[in-house]
């Protein structure tokens, strides 16, 4: 089939590769390797791993995401399981993945108004007696915010996995002798690792480059990778170093996805 | 056995009340006669009077529209051409090849695709602004339309193609007849895909889009750095009929997109069993 009509035809497509994929890949390299002067360095790696500061923020910024990750998932995976006893379960995965569909923006701007100091919240906590609080800027309203918006991408693939699961496997751990637990233990929880893993990675990366809740919730109290590579690009304009830590953060990326890899060859789906 | 059944309706209650709240509650301010978020004092629709008279913002959701339409059009059109091509590959190796810088853009980080863009366009002279966003937008697109689109091509008989060709039809006549119309939920599938990450997307656009240029998501972004502006709230209100507005048409185009597979289904048995 391959003839030169055909070949006419995808040369949008391979252009898009060459253009948007390859070349800003390899750009953001590249330019990881100037310094601010625009001379030529390896300045802005040695920079990165003798600073204090840097490390930190790397450390942090891994330390977060890992805690917004385990939050999604421990409220996720009993609603998976849940959602996936229910009569009309489709429906109701349905209206879970609804909110992804509302601008993140508007989601994170609600919170500015639930958290603030005569917020919704604090009325609430002032009304059972708890006293108001300090919600808004604070490492609690972040990882909570986080984890709000992240949540439905760790319950679909688990929802999935456990969808996909035999029925009559569960009977069968019943009919030898099984109860609940050791049926959930046993049975349920190996055959849906590959999801959670699916749901890790879909949670754990996005919440390493999170710049814009930092700001709006977090009062910049957490400094994220993202935070760092959209402040040297778009404020102290010292891309180098942006480059630098954004090639960090792809590394951080490849390690997260070699962790989570499916180690059989069966296929799941993610997103 | 009961009072467990009641605990864990109560829960999936409380999950479903903690990622309803905040919308909700944005809706409901949206109708505040005050100008904060704290206290509701009553019922007025002053705010969406703002909007609609406010015409930076009327402006600014027509940008977003326009790039949204037209970078999904321009995506759904590239990523297509490009799934054709991916399923006529020979090689396996080529194609796993190909898939996965593909996906390349699916899994990076905005940060990283809205940087790298920007770095693109700077190295290439571009200037920011509108073309420079719809740009990026065509481009973190064409891989969803990809990878809807591609599972549909693969559904398809290979048989189909066969009679196609043992009829006569030329390759552009099979492209067209055959399998355009086999694919098209697929495609529609994609461009609703492309449409809704469009409209969606703050990070990329952050980095690429110049002082001149804004879309809803930067705009809500600055207003929100500001405080709270209940104008927003009016906004977020429309907006959220809006997605929904677009889940039920999706929703609807995948049961469409159903019936038409069983129907084709039954038609390719009616001959058989005769």
């Amino acid at each position: 089939m391959g003839t030169q009509k055909k070949s006419f035809f995808v040369i949008p497509y391979l252009l898009w590769i060459a253009l948007f994929v390859v070349a800003p890949m390899a750009l953001i390299v590249y330019q990881s390797l100037f310094d601010i002067t625009g001379h030529f360095t390896l300045g802005n790696y040695t920079d990165y791993l003798e600073s204090a500061t840097y490390l930190k923020m790397t450390f942090n910024s891994v330390w977060y995401a890992f805690l917004i990750t385990m939050v999604t998932l421990v409220i996720s995976y009993p609603t998976a399981y849940l959602l996936n006893q229910l009569k009309n379960k489709r429906l109701w995965l349905l209206l879970i993945i609804l909110p992804t569909w509302i601008n993140l923006l508007l989601k994170t701007y609600a919170f500015i108004g639930l958290f603030s100091q005569n917020g919704s919240v604090n009325d609430f906590l002032r009304f059972v007696g708890a006293g108001s609080h300090q919600i808004l800027f604070t490492d609690f309203s972040f990882i909570f915010v986080a984890s709000y918006i992240e949540i439905p991408f760790m319950i679909l693939p688990i929802f999935n996995a456990l969808d996909e699961i035999n029925p009559s496997l569960v009977n069968a751990s019943r009919d030898l002798g099984a109860n609940t637990w050791q049926t959930f233990r046993r049975v349920i929880a190996p055959l849906t690792m590959p999801g959670v893993k699916s749901g890790f990675q879909a949670v754990f990366i996005p919440s390493l480059s999170l710049f814009m809740i930092t700001r709006l919730i977090g009062g910049n109290r957490v400094i994220t990778l993202g935070t760092a590579i959209e402040e040297h690009f778009l404020v102290t304009q010292n891309w180098g170093m942006g480059s630098t830590i954004g090639v960090i953060l792809i590394i951080a990326m490849f390690v997260v996805m070699f962790l989570t890899r499916e180690r059989k060859g069966k296929g799941g789906q993610s997103r | 056995m009961k009072s467990k059944l009641k605990l864990s309706n109560l829960y999936l209650t409380l999950v479903f009340v903690i990622i309803y709240l905040p919308i909700a509650y944005l809706i409901f301010y949206s109708f505040n006669t005050g100008d904060t978020m704290d206290r509701f004092t009553g019922f007025s629709m002053k705010h969406y009077a703002t909007l609609l008279s406010d015409t930076r913002m009327i402006s600014i959701v027509l940008n977003t529209v326009v790039i949204a339409l037209l970078s999904a059009l321009l995506a759904t059109v590239i990523g297509t051409l490009g799934a054709l091509w991916i399923n006529q590959l020979k090689q396996r190796t080529m194609k796993n090849a190909v898939l996965s810088v593909n996906n390349v853009l699916m899994v990076s980080p905005d940060v990283i695709i809205g940087a790298s863009f920007l770095i693109l366009f700077s190295f290439l002279g571009f200037k920011l602004g509108f073309t420079s966003v719809l740009l990026s937008h065509i481009a973190f697109s064409i891989p969803i339309v990809v990878l809807m689109v591609l599972p549909k091509i693969n559904e398809m008989p290979k048989t189909m193609l066969d009679a196609a060709y043992d009829l006569g039809a030329t390759k552009w006549q099979t492209l067209s007849r055959v399998i355009l119309p086999s694919i098209t939920p697929g495609i529609f599938a994609g461009y609703f895909m492309a449409f809704t990450y469009s409209l969606d997307d703050f990070a990329v656009t952050f980095f690429v889009t110049g002082n001149g240029f804004s879309t809803l998501s930067i705009e809500i972004y600055s207003r929100a750095r500001q405080g709270v502006d209940l104008e927003v709230n009016a906004l977020s209100t429309l907006m959220f009929l809006v997605s929904l507005l677009l889940v039920v048409g999706y929703y609807l185009l995948e049961k469409y997109g159903h019936t038409r597979k069983i129907n084709r289904n039954k038609m390719m048995k009616g001959p058989n069993a005769q």
